[in-house]
């Protein structure tokens, strides 16, 4: 293997193209193919001109092709994924799902980025995931949270259609990720697109339940570290208050509930800076690709 | 001068016209869904079971309970439930003998999983909210919910907040996804008269003849009834209403005098006027924590178009951190925010207090 892993996009859309500039800057990862199904598609476009091999024959031509990617980002939909997955561990192809088709272990980088390194499959789980459980963990890692509920509010122009037609899937796979990777005992996750003028900049609220006697200072600096944590990767990722501590109360059952802000704004490289909510699984996808890249060029050496 | 009795349509009944007979407008009572946000969740059983006992007494063909926020809407954000809402569809099912159950989701909050819960338990129309710009991401619920054999009904909320013509292309969406009436909802109080009329016929030029059409008014601005009488008038056949008022911000259409308005109006609703009087003094009043009021948070609502279940939460950060709701209510105006969140009102009022922090220091 060369210094770089090879790396496949498929899915030329919105999250498909971001990805792609983002691996362009990448000392481990060469973007070598943009794969779609649309002769018409500007993402398909837009690689031929940064020298990708760019075909609309989908990925059952790039399976045929004698020299297979080391990596394939698969930023399709979770349908799509889930018929395909078998055929890259086949193939040998380590595919980083975006999609919330959760066939591999799912990843957020600063919390487990390099725990599967190996798999032959990870998922990304969802934009409101990758925003919203490095906090839960951040919690989490300071003291018990038996109940942990995010709430992600992105511009109505920044939910695709993949989006839409299952949201179901979002609010599934996301309030799993605050479980199994946030270590929340129970997880809820809401999501609210917004279709005001100018669009909003993605904001996310995560709430989590903790012990009447937990350590308030002690989990407003592992949010504070967590913070940085995420900004290496994501740099317009924000706290917009302090966090915040109530009860306990009637209304928070009894609980003392941990409130905790933060606004997403995007790097702006092929998507708006509003739409933060793709840039931060682009972003993560990148780093998560990265690992395993440097995983495979280590073992090659 | 014009002939006030006259309805351009009469309720075509995706049911037909039993167990009511022949109806002009059919109505649905919101006090146990709606009114959830004013009981901040906290309905006991006993209080659900009397309502609609008193509900389905007077007539009324149709009674809502879900939380507030509709299905899994017990949280941190919106508020937990006293009793589950599953076990409050249950027993206002089988309590009812003659009304129909019908529950709300909005999805991205609810799942598929709550709808089929909701059937098990015996409701028996489904209906759907999302905000008036994102019909899509409904699709695949009315789906399900058309699969189940559920009645299904579709709310455009924050109606005030588009045109026409938007709206009407929204309602496509739902019903070709299987919604059987769409509503015009107007979750701020916010709309006028004409606004309402012009939202309604849009509706029904886009929809009519394939599904009904629905309004959902409230008394933020005082127009609950007369944006209800102006959209019967232009072809809504499904008509909300909270007994009381019981509902959020100041409160729904008081369905006690929209059906003394149709009395008036020889409207069939097949409502009893008086039973449904003594009902709303005898088993409603008794529910409720207070009166639902217009006052200055309500007002402020209608004014800069706030959507009506933000009035408590925004009351709770005012109180938390010291600082004006009315400020805070306007700003979420500003800031156009839509149904669901809820927690940008904290944000908000931090914002605030930040602000009066920092003036205090300047003026010290």
């Amino acid at each position: 293997m060369s210094k770089k892993a090879t790396a496949a996009i498929v899915g030329p859309g919105n999250i498909g193209t971001d990805l792609m500039y983002k691996l362009l800057r990448s000392d481990v990862i060469e973007p070598r193919w943009m794969i779609g199904v649309d002769p018409a598609s500007e993402g398909l476009k837009l690689a031929a001109d940064k020298g990708l091999i760019s075909t609309h024959e989908g990925v059952d031509w790039l399976l045929k092709q004698d020299e297979l990617p080391d990596l394939l980002f698969e930023a399709t939909s979770a349908y799509v994924h889930k018929e395909y997955a078998p055929r890259y561990a086949e193939a040998g192809i380590r595919a980083i799902d975006l999609t919330p088709a959760s066939v591999g272990p799912a990843v957020i980088p600063p919390v487990n980025g390099e725990e599967h390194v190996g798999a032959m499959n990870v998922n990304m789980i969802t934009c409101g995931g990758q925003a919203t459980i490095p906090m839960v963990a951040a919690v989490s890692r300071v003291t018990p949270v038996s109940y942990a509920e995010i709430v992600a509010s992105v511009s109505s122009v920044s939910a695709g259609p993949g989006t839409r037609a299952n949201i179901d899937e979002f609010t599934r796979t996301t309030s799993a990720g605050v479980e199994s990777i946030g270590g929340a005992a129970r997880g809820k996750a809401i999501i609210i697109l917004n279709p005001a003028e100018p669009p909003m900049i993605m904001r996310d609220t995560i709430f989590c339940a903790v012990d009447p006697d937990a350590d308030t200072d002690a989990i407003a600096e592992s949010i504070h570290a967590m913070e940085r944590a995420v900004q290496e990767y994501v740099p317009g990722y924000r706290l917009l208050q302090e966090p915040q501590f109530d009860g306990p109360n009637d209304f928070t059952q009894g609980m003392r509930r941990v409130s905790i802000f933060v606004e997403v704004e995007g790097a702006g490289d092929y998507l708006p800076p509003y739409s933060g909510n793709l840039d931060i699984m682009t972003a993560a996808a990148t780093q998560v690709g990265q690992h395993i890249a440097r995983s495979l060029i280590a073992g090659q050496s | 001068m014009t002939d006030i009795n006259t309805l351009q349509r009469t309720w075509s009944g995706t049911h037909g016209d039993e167990p009511f007979g022949k109806l002009d407008l059919r109505l649905t009572d919101t006090c146990l869904r709606d009114g959830s946000h004013h009981k901040r969740h906290q309905f006991t059983a006993q209080e659900v079971h009397d309502i609609v006992e008193a509900l389905d007494n007077s007539g009324v063909p149709v009674i809502e309970v879900t939380h507030g926020d509709g299905l899994g809407g017990s949280s941190f954000n919106y508020g937990f439930s006293r009793t589950p809402e599953q076990e409050l569809i249950k027993i206002a099912a089988e309590t009812a003998k003659r009304a129909k159950i019908a529950f709300l989701m909005l999805p991205g909050l609810g799942t598929k999983d709550d709808i089929r819960a909701a059937q098990d338990n015996g409701g028996q129309i489904c209906r759907i909210a999302t905000h008036c710009t994102e019909a899509d991401v409904s699709i695949q619920h009315f789906g399900l919910a058309r699969e189940l054999g559920l009645e299904t009904v579709g709310f455009l909320m924050m109606s005030h907040t588009q045109s026409p013509e938007v709206l009407a292309k929204q309602a496509r969406i739902m019903v070709d996804a299987g919604c059987q009436c769409v509503y015009v909802v107007d979750s701020a109080g916010a709309l006028i008269m004409e606004q309402t009329a012009d939202r309604v016929s849009a509706v029904v030029a886009e929809i009519g003849g394939q599904a009904d059409v629905g309004f959902h008014g409230h008394e933020n601005l005082g127009l609950g009834v007369s944006n209800t009488v102006i959209a019967a008038r232009a072809g809504a056949t499904q008509i909300d209403g909270s007994v009381r008022r019981f509902g959020a911000g100041a409160g729904n259409t008081p369905l006690e005098a929209f059906v003394g308005v149709c009395d008036k109006l020889g409207w069939t609703t097949g409502v009893d006027f008086l039973k449904i009087v003594d009902a709303s003094e005898d088993v409603i009043k008794p529910a409720m924590p207070e009166e639902c009021q217009l006052d200055r948070m309500t007002l402020m609502m209608g004014y800069a178009g706030v959507y009506s279940s933000f009035l408590k939460h925004a009351g709770n950060a005012a109180e938390r951190f010291g600082v004006s709701g009315a400020q805070i209510l306007l700003e979420a105006g500003n800031r156009k925010l839509i149904g669901g969140q809820e927690d940008q009102l904290i944000d908000i009022a931090l914002m605030l207090k930040a602000k009066q922090d920092a003036d205090a220091g300047a003026n010290a």
